[in-house]
C-alpha cells in the first residue's frame, strides 16, 4: 500500500484509539455505579432502553472499535505471520465488518427490546 | 578488580560466522580496560586469526560495536569491570546484522536503509550564494541538535526488535538521520524524504520500545525523532501532499 494509506491507517488508529480511551473510562465508570447495589438484566435494560445518548455512544464506541482493532490486528499479523498482504487486509475487513454488525445488533436489541 | 592485574577474565568469544560458536579465552584483567582492550589482547596474545573492526578507539567512528554480555555497546567506551558478571564476558558480533567473520559484521544493508531513508543532504544553493543562517534556538535546529551526534555505529539497529523480525524496516539510525534532515530549513528533499520514510518499512513499523534510546552510546532518542516524522507524515497526509 501507498505510503499516504499506511499513514492514513496510523492516524485512523490513534484517533480512535484516543476515542476509546475516552470512551472505556465512560464505559468502565459505568459499569462500577451500576454494579452498586447489584446488577440486574432489569437494571440495565432500564438505563439504555429507548435512551438515544447511550445509543449514540455506544455507536460511537463500536465504531471506534471496528477501526482500531483490525489496524492493530493487520500489524501483528504483518510481524507473525508470512501472509501476503491482500489476504491480511481482507481478513480484517471482515474482522471490522464482523465488530460493526455484532456491536451494532447488541446496541440496537438493548436500546430497542421491550421492557 | 579495580586494581588488580593478577586477577583474569574468562572471555567467551564468538568464531566463524552465522554458524560460528563461542571459544573461551582467559584474559589478565587490567585498570581501566575496555572491551576493545580485551579482544585486541586476545588478537595480539592467544589468536590472530581472529577478526574484528575499529578505528578511533575514542568513541567518534562507530565501528567497534559488538554485542556483550547480550546487549549491544561501543566497545572501545565499554568498561571491562562495568560489563563483566562475576569476572566473565561474552562478546558476539552485532545483532540483525550479517556476520562476516567473528565480530566483524556486514553493515552494506544498515546503510544501504540510510539511503533509502533520503539519508543524503539535498540543498538549495551553490557556493556562490552566502551561506544560509541557521538560528541556534528555532525550534528546527533543536531538533536537529538532538540527533545530529549519531555515529552510525549500529547499536540501535541492533538492540531493535523491529529490524529483527521486519528484514525491510529502515531502522532507529536511517529514521532519525531523515528527521535531521526533514529539520533542516537548506534541505529540500523532504517530500520524497516522507514518502520514503512513510508505511510499514519507516516509521509507522517503530513500536516505541526504546531499546535504540536504551543502548544509544551517543544518547541520542531516536524514537522520538520517530515519532516525529510519524507527526509529520501525518499532516502531510492531511494535506493530500503525501
Amino acid at each position: 500500500m501507498s505510503a499516504r494509506s499506511e499513514t492514513l491507517l496510523w492516524l485512523a488508529q490513534r484517533i480512535t484509539a484516543a476515542i476509546l480511551a475516552i470512551a472505556v473510562i465512560v464505559h468502565i465508570a459505568t459499569i462500577v455505579m451500576a454494579m452498586d447495589g447489584g446488577l440486574s438484566a432489569r437494571e440495565i435494560i432500564s438505563r439504555v432502553q429507548g435512551n438515544v445518548a447511550w445509543l449514540i455512544f455506544y455507536l460511537i464506541f463500536v465504531i471506534a472499535v471496528a477501526v482500531h482493532a483490525p489496524i492493530g490486528l493487520r500489524t501483528v499479523m504483518r510481524e507473525v505471520t508470512s501472509l501476503s498482504l491482500p489476504i491480511i487486509n481482507t481478513v480484517v475487513i471482515f474482522v471490522s465488518l464482523f465488530l460493526c454488525v455484532a456491536g451494532s445488533r447488541a446496541i440496537f436489541g438493548l436500546y430497542g427490546i421491550a421492557g | 578488580m579495580t586494581g588488580s592485574t593478577t586477577s583474569t577474565l574468562e572471555v567467551s568469544v564468538w568464531r566463524g560466522g552465522e554458524d560460528g560458536r563461542y571459544e573461551t579465552y582467559t584474559v589478565p584483567a587490567r585498570d581501566n580496560q575496555t572491551i576493545l582492550d580485551v579482544v585486541t589482547y586476545i588478537q595480539r596474545h592467544v589468536d590472530p586469526t581472529l577478526s574484528y573492526r575499529f578505528a578511533c578507539r575514542v568513541g567518534m567512528c562507530g565501528s567497534c560495536a559488538m554485542t556483550v554480555n547480550g546487549k549491544p555497546r561501543w566497545t572501545c567506551r565499554s568498561h571491562a569491570r562495568v560489563v563483566a558478571e562475576d569476572g566473565k564476558l561474552e562478546i558476539a558480533p552485532l545483532r540483525n546484522f550479517k556476520v562476516i567473520k567473528d565480530l566483524a559484521v556486514d553493515m552494506e544493508a544498515f546503510f544501504e536503509k540510510w539511503r533509502r531513508a533520503e539519508g543524503s543532504f539535498r540543498g538549495t544553493t551553490d557556493r556562490h550564494e552566502e551561506f544560509a543562517v541557521v538560528a541556534p534556538n528555532s525550534k528546527e535546529r533543536k531538533q536537529v541538535d538532538a540527533g545530529i551526534e549519531c555515529i552510525g555505529c549500529g547499536v540501535c539497529y541492533a538492540a531493535c526488535d523491529i529490524a529483527a523480525w521486519n528484514k525491510d524496516y529502515l531502522g532507529p539510525a536511517a529514521l532519525n538521520r531523515a528527521w535531521t534532515l526533514m529539520n533542516d530549513e537548506r534541505d529540500n528533499k523532504n517530500k520524497t524524504r516522507l514518502a520514503a520514510v512513510s508505511g510499514d518499512a519507516g516509521c509507522h513499523a517503530c513500536h516505541s520500545h526504546q531499546s535504540c534510546v536504551e543502548q544509544c552510546p551517543k544518547f541520542i532518542n531516536p524514537t522520538a525523532s520517530i515519532a516525529g516524522l510519524k507527526r509529520a507524515a501525518a499532516a502531510a497526509a492531511l494535506k493530500g501532499e503525501l
